[in-house]
């Protein structure tokens, strides 16, 4: 009896480490790869979009979200991802009016909402430009694994940062990033990917 | 007087045709498709892209940029490292023989800092360009706008 007891006190333990272990690997998977964006649902900051109003991450679930880092006074790759942006949003005609565009800037020191406003006119409509304090712009950089440095130069300064546009699920899941030098031509079956999903009534 | 005349014939020649499909030789190198984007306001840097045929059996290299509607005109390329973009200076770009190189987007191009005023869609402005060995030549930069991937040519180039 006792012996038996003694059996079923073992099983139990080897249940328990047993679950443990399981748990264990589950969380490893769900843990986030510290390379790749956490799901917007996971996400924390709050920023100001170019026509004044706040945005959070819950303002984009349910659609699906195609978000890019740049700033302003950026001369060359900026101007490029957003003639490419507005290039696939033409190609995506009125399937990408259920899609949200965002230019979240590197540079906030320089880019109010106001000035967001000049540059994203000469764009696709559909594009939102954000902005907000510093600690604003570490929070939602730290979020998406984005790097970004300020580069002296002369009496200016330059922004370095990640060039990639980043995609999301309807959900609020990562789904993949268009890399800068990236074949454009997979842009597109890379967007018509998370409209697929269509947005979540 | 005959420089004048000659001048405002070419320029009447040319006055229809866009100025950033015109193209410029300087002994084997030839220079054509400059054209920049227009900036919002004259505090952003501007850009100057530009192509440069070197028809020659030997290699030049762009080393420097001029122009009065910037006070920092540089060349610069736009490197991604690990998803980074980053511009650092270049000193100078590699015109190889029997090769067109292209300042553009993504790669290498000129940058000007300082613009002396907000460049506008249809204005243009002269940049000289100064080559190792060829020496220099000025070209008529075309400001296109600010969503442009550059001029349209008959050349289709």
């Amino acid at each position: 009896m006792r012996r038996r007891q003694l059996i079923l006190s073992l099983a139990g333990v080897a249940v328990a480490a047993a679950g443990t272990l399981a748990l264990g690997a589950w969380r490893s998977r769900v843990v986030p790869d510290d390379k790749l964006p956490l799901p917007l649902t996971a996400m924390s900051w709050r920023l100001t979009d170019h026509r004044g109003q706040e945005v959070t991450p819950a303002a984009w679930i349910g659609r699906p979200a195609l978000v890019f880092f740049g700033f302003t006074f950026c001369p060359d790759v900026c101007p490029t991802t957003l003639i490419d942006i507005s290039g696939w949003l033409e190609g995506l005609g009125p399937d990408a009016d259920g899609l949200t565009v965002a230019l979240i800037t590197v540079d906030p020191e320089r880019d109010t909402p106001e000035v967001l406003a000049d540059y994203v006119a000469n764009f696709d409509p559909r594009i939102t430009g954000l902005t907000g304090s510093a600690a604003d712009t570490a929070r939602v950089a730290a979020e998406f694994r984005v790097r970004y440095e300020k580069i002296a130069r002369d009496d200016d300064y330059t922004m370095n940062h990640t060039a990639g546009v980043f995609l999301f699920y309807p959900d609020g899941r990562f789904a993949s990033i268009i890399d800068f030098h990236e074949d454009r031509r997979f842009a597109l079956p890379k967007i018509r990917r998370i409209l697929s999903q269509g947005p979540r009534t | 007087m005959r420089n004048i005349l000659l001048g405002g014939l070419t320029l009447a020649l040319f006055a229809g045709a866009a100025q950033a499909c015109e193209t410029v030789t300087l002994g084997d190198l030839s220079i054509g498709h400059a054209w920049s984007r227009a900036t919002i306001g004259e505090g952003r840097p501007a850009v100057f892209y530009v192509e440069i045929t070197n028809a020659g059996a030997a290699d030049d290299a762009l080393t420097g940029i001029a122009t009065p509607a910037a006070t920092m005109p540089m060349l610069h390329e736009t490197v991604v490292t690990d998803g980074v973009a980053s511009m650092p200076h270049a000193m100078s770009v590699p015109v190889l023989a029997g090769q067109t190189t292209e300042l553009a987007s993504g790669g290498y191009h000129g940058m000007l800092m300082g613009l002396t005023s907000a460049l506008k869609e249809g204005d243009s402005f002269p940049v000289t360009l100064t080559f190792a060995k060829a020496g220099a030549v000025t070209v008529n930069v075309e400001v296109l706008s600010l969503r442009a991937e550059g001029p349209e040519c008959d050349d289709a180039n």
